[in-house]
């Protein structure tokens, strides 16, 4: 289970303090949870929070009760959180099989990593010895990144809108790789996310508006809502 | 040989024992086996120390190693080389020179080889370079390398400093005629004080000739690195060079790149770059669960692999 308390983030820009995140209260305990909301809401800064990249300005956070405010990413990592970035990282030299071994912690069979990746639609052969580098695109990396998360299987895993840039792959496969996930782990799952169907699977979503948390809820009570029966966020509606 | 020496040659060659084929090892200074096979010859020099290797044309698949261990603190010596590799080889040449120097006395070893490949041969030449010891003496090691390619003749070669070398400056020319090629391909750690210079000068004289230069380097600590290469085309021809280095601590790197063209099709690129490693590299496999020395590690490892 995953607490946010009280939790604000704050950045300088330009000698002016600007408030990203303010006063977040959330517990993440559902099986996919989904985050929603309009660019620059501070959806990703939340990921990044609870991963460890960004220190809150103020309040707590806990993993299992723990509290985790204080932890390193690395420590973080340990305790069994799981982020899979916006916009994946390339690095020269390193391969798919390497990282996919550094993921799950261990030295990975190439049969392993083969049923990794072809869980997230790559064909494992083509793939297994390739580096992560330039030579790939940023769909191939985007579903690299997700079988990242699935070899580590941890407690909390954080997708940052995963289906950007991903396209001929169905959403259908990337919600099976999240049941998938769930079932491996029992952790929860959360997903940034805009697209109408992957938050049609959410157990609980919650909206993000200019920071604040603006609506928590069920698909069933949040979806009208987005949908533009309630009060419509407008940036949202034209995306969906 | 005694077991220091052994673990040069391991370092340098990747031999355990005894190689396959044609090989000339020296040890301190001196002869420490040779063996020649029915297509390559070497002999030793008789105006100045070191070797002809003569390699009968159309010989394929064969291989030379020519190991140099040197475990005696204070010695200094310079060796020449001359590699005659016939028409229409194909052979691999495995060369490196290995200092374990245990004593105050800089140790020091230049090997000046040269390469003179005939027409449509092709050569893979492969050079490691390693020092050890806890010694105070320097290590010290200024490669040459002169390579003159024929016609239709190609070479790689692959060079290789990774550890204990304190003291480098790597100097290759090269000159390629009609239709040949030439792929360097250079890796290079540096810590400590060390200091490492290489000195590339390709000159492209026939027409479809190319070059292919890939220089990768990390430099730690204090450790300097001068990257300088100059190529030349003065026929139609493809000339590429690349210079990407990760600087860490309070290292400095330079890099210096000089292109020429006397031809209006000659091709010429080079590319730098120089930098630390990414943030978001190092954050994204403490996502992973390694900590910040680990991540550094293997962004290193994969760099230089």
């Amino acid at each position: 289970m995953l607490e946010l308390k009280n939790v604000s983030f704050q950045a300088e820009d330009g000698g002016k303090e600007i408030e990203i995140l303010r006063n977040i209260n959330l517990t993440i305990d559902d099986r996919f949870v989904a985050v929603t909301g309009p660019n620059g809401s501070g959806k990703s800064t939340l990921a990044k929070i609870v991963a460890g990249i960004l220190t809150p300005t103020e309040g707590r956070i806990f993993l299992d009760g723990v509290d985790i405010t204080d932890k390193s990413i690395t420590e973080r990592a340990k305790l069994g959180i799981g982020f899979a970035f916006q916009q994946p990282v390339r690095f020269k030299g390193i391969t798919v099989k390497d990282i996919l071994s550094i993921a799950a912690g261990k030295d990975t069979a190439v049969s392993e990593v083969c049923g990794m990746l072809s869980e997230v639609g790559l064909c494992a052969r083509d793939y297994v010895n390739r580096e992560i580098n330039a030579s790939l695109s940023g769909g191939e990396l985007k579903r690299i990144e997700i079988a990242m998360l699935m070899a580590r299987k941890t407690k909390v895993s954080i997708f940052d809108e995963p289906e950007a840039g991903i396209d001929l792959w169905s959403f259908q496969n990337l919600i099976r790789v999240f049941e998938k996930m769930h079932k491996e782990t029992r952790g929860a799952i959360l997903i940034i996310s805009h697209q109408e169907r992957i938050l049609n699977i959410a157990d609980q979503i919650v909206l993000l508006a200019d920071g604040r948390i603006e609506k928590v809820g069920t698909r069933e009570e949040i979806m009208p809502f987005l949908l533009g029966t309630g009060q419509p966020c407008r940036t949202l509606t034209d995306k969906l | 040989m005694d077991a220091i020496q052994q673990e040069l040659l391991e370092q340098v060659a990747g031999l355990h024992e005894v190689p396959e084929g044609a090989y000339n090892i020296r040890a301190n200074g001196e002869m420490a086996g040779r063996n020649t096979t029915a297509n390559i010859d070497i002999t030793t020099k008789e105006d100045c120390p070191g070797i002809d290797i003569r390699i009968k044309p159309g010989t394929k698949s064969e291989s030379v190693h020519i190991p140099v261990v040197l475990s005696q603190s204070g010695l200094k010596e310079s060796v020449y080389n001359d590699f005659f590799v016939g028409e229409d080889c194909d052979v691999t040449i495995v060369a490196g020179c290995g200092i374990h120097n245990g004593g105050a006395a800089a140790s020091a070893h230049s090997g000046i080889h040269r390469f003179f490949v005939e027409e449509n041969a092709k050569v893979r030449y492969v050079e490691k370079h390693y020092g050890s010891g806890d010694g105070s003496g320097e290590r010290i090691m200024n490669p040459t390398t002169e390579i003159h390619l024929a016609k239709g003749a190609s070479l790689e070669m692959e060079t290789v400093q990774i550890k204990g070398i304190d003291s480098t400056v790597r100097v290759t020319k090269a000159e390629v005629e009609e239709g040949a090629s030439l792929v360097i391909k250079e890796k290079i750690m540096t810590h400590g004080k060390q200091y490492a210079e290489t000195d590339f000068t390709v000159d492209m004289a026939g027409a479809d000739s190319s070059v292919n230069l890939i220089s990768r380097s990390v430099a730690k600590e204090r450790s300097c690195q001068i990257f300088r290469s100059r190529i030349v085309g003065d026929a139609p021809c493809h000339g590429h060079s690349e210079c990407d280095a990760i600087i860490m601590d309070e290292a400095s790197v330079s890099a210096i790149p000089e292109l020429t063209a006397n031809h209006i099709d000659a091709n010429l690129i080079h590319e730098a770059a120089i930098g630390k490693i990414a943030g978001e590299q190092l954050i994204k496999l403490m996502t992973l669960g390694l900590s910040e020395k680990e991540a550094e590690e293997q962004i290193v490892k994969g760099f230089l692999k």
